[in-house]
């Protein structure tokens, strides 16, 4: 069983859903963005999102297209994707790595499998790979054992979710609404729907993305999901430093450990 | 007697040519579709909506009609002698779609797509634009055809051609000024992806290059093949002959596989794209992507790319904001690497030496982006020698370039 699997067994077990909380490597550097993935596992988030800061952010909003500048401003390499999860492995915490495709194609496919398997990696989610183009990160994904998390979105049809699903391992990444990433104020009826439509395709867990940015949201999306994820709202508290993006992800985290109620 | 076949809606499929590319996109290992799963199913709706109306004479018919009675081709074959005394005897046409209205070749890919989202249903339209010729030929389109129009530039590009905002504006199109990253083209189509991705349902985004997720680089070529098919009606007519070489500037790569695709199979012509060299190869500040580039994705297709050892884009740099990319079309991606064409750099100092020579020599003041395929052509017409026969694309006009030139050349005071 792949550990994302264990992770969701765990959750499912405790009749909850998992929070999975997004930060960008280097962000403000590279040494600060280890202590911030750090505060946000201490306060309670499952599973981490190591972004890697990209020149050409189409699926971002204003707030990561600028935490990603500052990033690379500040002097961040590939390389430093790496040691930011290995920073997250070392202390217990489990990370997955989200980048845009090309840094990891420009790498070698294989060759950032294996280093991203080394660092202590569970996995990579591509914002912009879908499986019709994704050979290569299947083949090298299972030689490496890493879980490949692809996206749905509200606009998928009913034959593009099965193919997803199909290829996806880990859990599916379901964005909540028709958009790029960024706080919104409420995470709309379209996630709902669209965790329905992709159970029909599959088991997998299925994780809610885009816009959620207070505790009360995520108990919202937590009630129809098996993740919350959380990046904008994240991204805007990492500013502020270690105590305030902590106090963030605790009531995010317990958020997600609301009892249910249907909506 | 025997029954006569059913008639059935012809299969797409065999329209196809050996120059398309796969079902996915493919010309060979590049193209495909590296954009977010929000996105593939307006992109699958494109294909099967284009697929369509390729075959279906009321589009073709109508885009016909459009290119003939607003657009104004078909565009003149210009021999350019008093030019081409500096080209080492060659002889040198110029393929006029500089005489398009709004200026450049740009109108042909976008009435088009113009027809296309109509067709769709969808009302509005967002475009991106570099020099502001794609931006006004869309916001033209979007006035002709009664659709709303959204068009990003590059902060930029909005400063070094700003009569090209004024004229969206009055054309009644939205100009949204881009302000991230290298405030360029890439920037703004960044920045339309985004909106893309907002408004999918009612938006079509029109992509002004050939270039971007499947189905774009082909449609856009289907669209601008007429400057090539054109080109060798009127070149055959006037010299009896084809050309030993075509030659056309190259930032996204439109103009260039529009006119490439004319003589793509006569093997005897040869296909030369001319990049941005901006300030020289050596000082890292160009354009010349297939020159000096890897491959690589952006903006949704596996291409050669500008880009750094951590696959960071970088930025590119050209004297003309049409040419300012540091991405390029798949299909030249492949055309480079099957050797059927090939491509190089032109400085600007060689682009402003020619736009200067073509002025005074023809009394035709070329864009700046045309100007480089022009300085390639008299480099091509020194190796070629007395008998060589060269068409050169004239992509477009150099009004929106008076102020750039001015500037460069010294013309007036205080600009
Ligand atoms: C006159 C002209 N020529 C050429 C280009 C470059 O585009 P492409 O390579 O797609 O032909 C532009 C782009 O703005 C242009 O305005």
């Amino acid at each position: 069983m792949s550990r994302l699997a264990q992770l969701f067994e765990g959750t499912r077990a405790e009749k909850r859903a998992a929070l999975v909380g997004y930060l960008p490597a280097g962000y403000p550097t590279v040494g600060e963005s280890k202590d911030l993935l750090a505060a946000t596992i201490d306060a309670g988030a499952d599973l981490v999102e190591v972004g890697v800061p990209y020149s050409d952010p189409v699926m971002d909003g204003p707030t990561i297209q600028a935490a990603a500048d500052t990033a690379l401003r500040n002097g961040f390499r590939l390389r430093h994707v790496f040691e930011v999860v290995e920073s997250v492995a070392s202390r217990g915490g489990r990370a997955v790595v989200m980048t845009y495709w090309n840094p990891v194609f420009h790498y070698g496919v294989d060759r950032f499998a294996r280093d991203l398997a080394a660092a202590g990696g569970l996995g990579l989610i591509t914002p912009d790979l879908t499986p019709d183009e994704a050979g290569d990160w299947l083949a090298a994904s299972d030689q490496h054992g890493l879980d490949r998390i692809f996206l749905v979105a509200p606009s998928s049809s009913e034959e593009r979710i099965a193919l997803t699903a199909k290829a996806t391992t880990g859990f599916v990444y379901a964005t909540a609404v028709m958009g790029v990433t960024g706080a919104r104020e409420s995470v709309g009826a379209s996630a709902a729907d669209l965790v329905g439509r992709t159970r029909k395709h599959t088991d997998l867990p299925i994780g809610v993305g885009l816009g959620v940015r207070s505790g009360d949201q995520a108990a919202e999306v937590a009630a129809f999901a098996d993740a919350v994820i959380v990046g904008s709202a994240l991204v805007t508290k990492a500013a502020d430093g270690t105590a305030a993006l902590g106090a963030l992800a605790a009531e995010l985290a317990e958020g997600v450990r609301r009892p249910a109620v249907p909506a | 007697m025997p029954e006569a076949e059913p008639v059935t809606e012809k299969d797409p499929k065999q329209q196809r040519t050996s120059h398309d590319p796969d079902e996915r996109g493919h010309f060979g290992p590049y193209g495909g579709r590296f954009l977010p799963e929000a996105l593939m199913g307006a992109l699958d709706e494109l294909s099967a909506e284009y697929d369509k109306a390729r075959l279906d004479p009321e589009f073709t018919g109508e885009f016909a009609r459009l290119l003939s009675g607003y657009a104004g081709r078909p565009s003149l074959l210009t021999e350019a002698p008093r030019f081409a005394e500096h080209a080492g005897g060659a002889r040198i046409f110029l393929k006029r779609e500089d005489l398009n209205h709004t200026g450049s070749h740009k109108i042909n890919n976008v009435l088009g797509q113009a027809l296309l989202t109509k067709r769709m249903g969808k009302k509005r339209v967002i475009a991106e634009t570099g020099a502001g010729q794609h931006g006004v030929a869309t916001a033209t389109a979007c006035a002709l055809l009664d659709l709303e129009c959204v068009v990003y530039m590059g902060e930029v590009d909005t400063e070094r051609q700003a009569l090209n905002v004024a004229r969206m504006r009055l054309l009644g199109a939205e100009v949204i000024p881009v302000k991230t990253g290298s405030r360029t083209l890439k920037d703004a189509i960044n920045e339309a992806l985004r909106d893309w991705v907002t408004n999918v349902d009612t938006t079509h985004y029109l992509l002004g290059t050939a270039a971007g997720a499947h189905p774009f680089p082909v449609m856009v070529r289907n669209f601008h093949k007429v400057i090539g098919e054109e080109a060798r009606k009127q070149i055959l007519e006037l010299t009896g002959r084809l050309p030993d070489a075509v030659a056309a500037c190259v930032g996204g790569g439109s103009n260039a596989i529009g006119i490439f695709h004319g003589f793509i199979d006569d093997p005897g012509v040869r296909l030369v794209g001319l990049e941005p060299g901006g300030k020289g190869i050596e000082t890292g500040e160009h354009g010349a992507t297939l020159t000096e580039g890897t491959p690589g994705t952006l903006h949704g297709a596996l291409s050669y790319l500008l880009q750094d050892e951590d696959g960071q884009t970088i930025e590119a740099y050209s004297i003309s904001a049409g040419l300012d990319y540091p991405g390029v079309g798949p299909e030249h991606s492949w055309l480079k690497d099957t050797g059927r064409a090939e491509y190089r750099a032109v400085t600007d100092a060689e682009a402003m030496e020619a736009f200067q020579l073509l002025s005074r020599t023809e009394g035709i003041i070329p864009a700046i982006e045309s100007a480089h395929a022009l300085a390639g052509a008299l480099k091509l017409g020194h190796e070629l020698g007395e008998d060589g026969h060269i068409l050169v694309s004239l992509s477009g006009r150099g009004d929106k370039d008076v102020d750039t030139a001015a500037r460069y050349f010294k013309l007036v005071e205080d600009v």
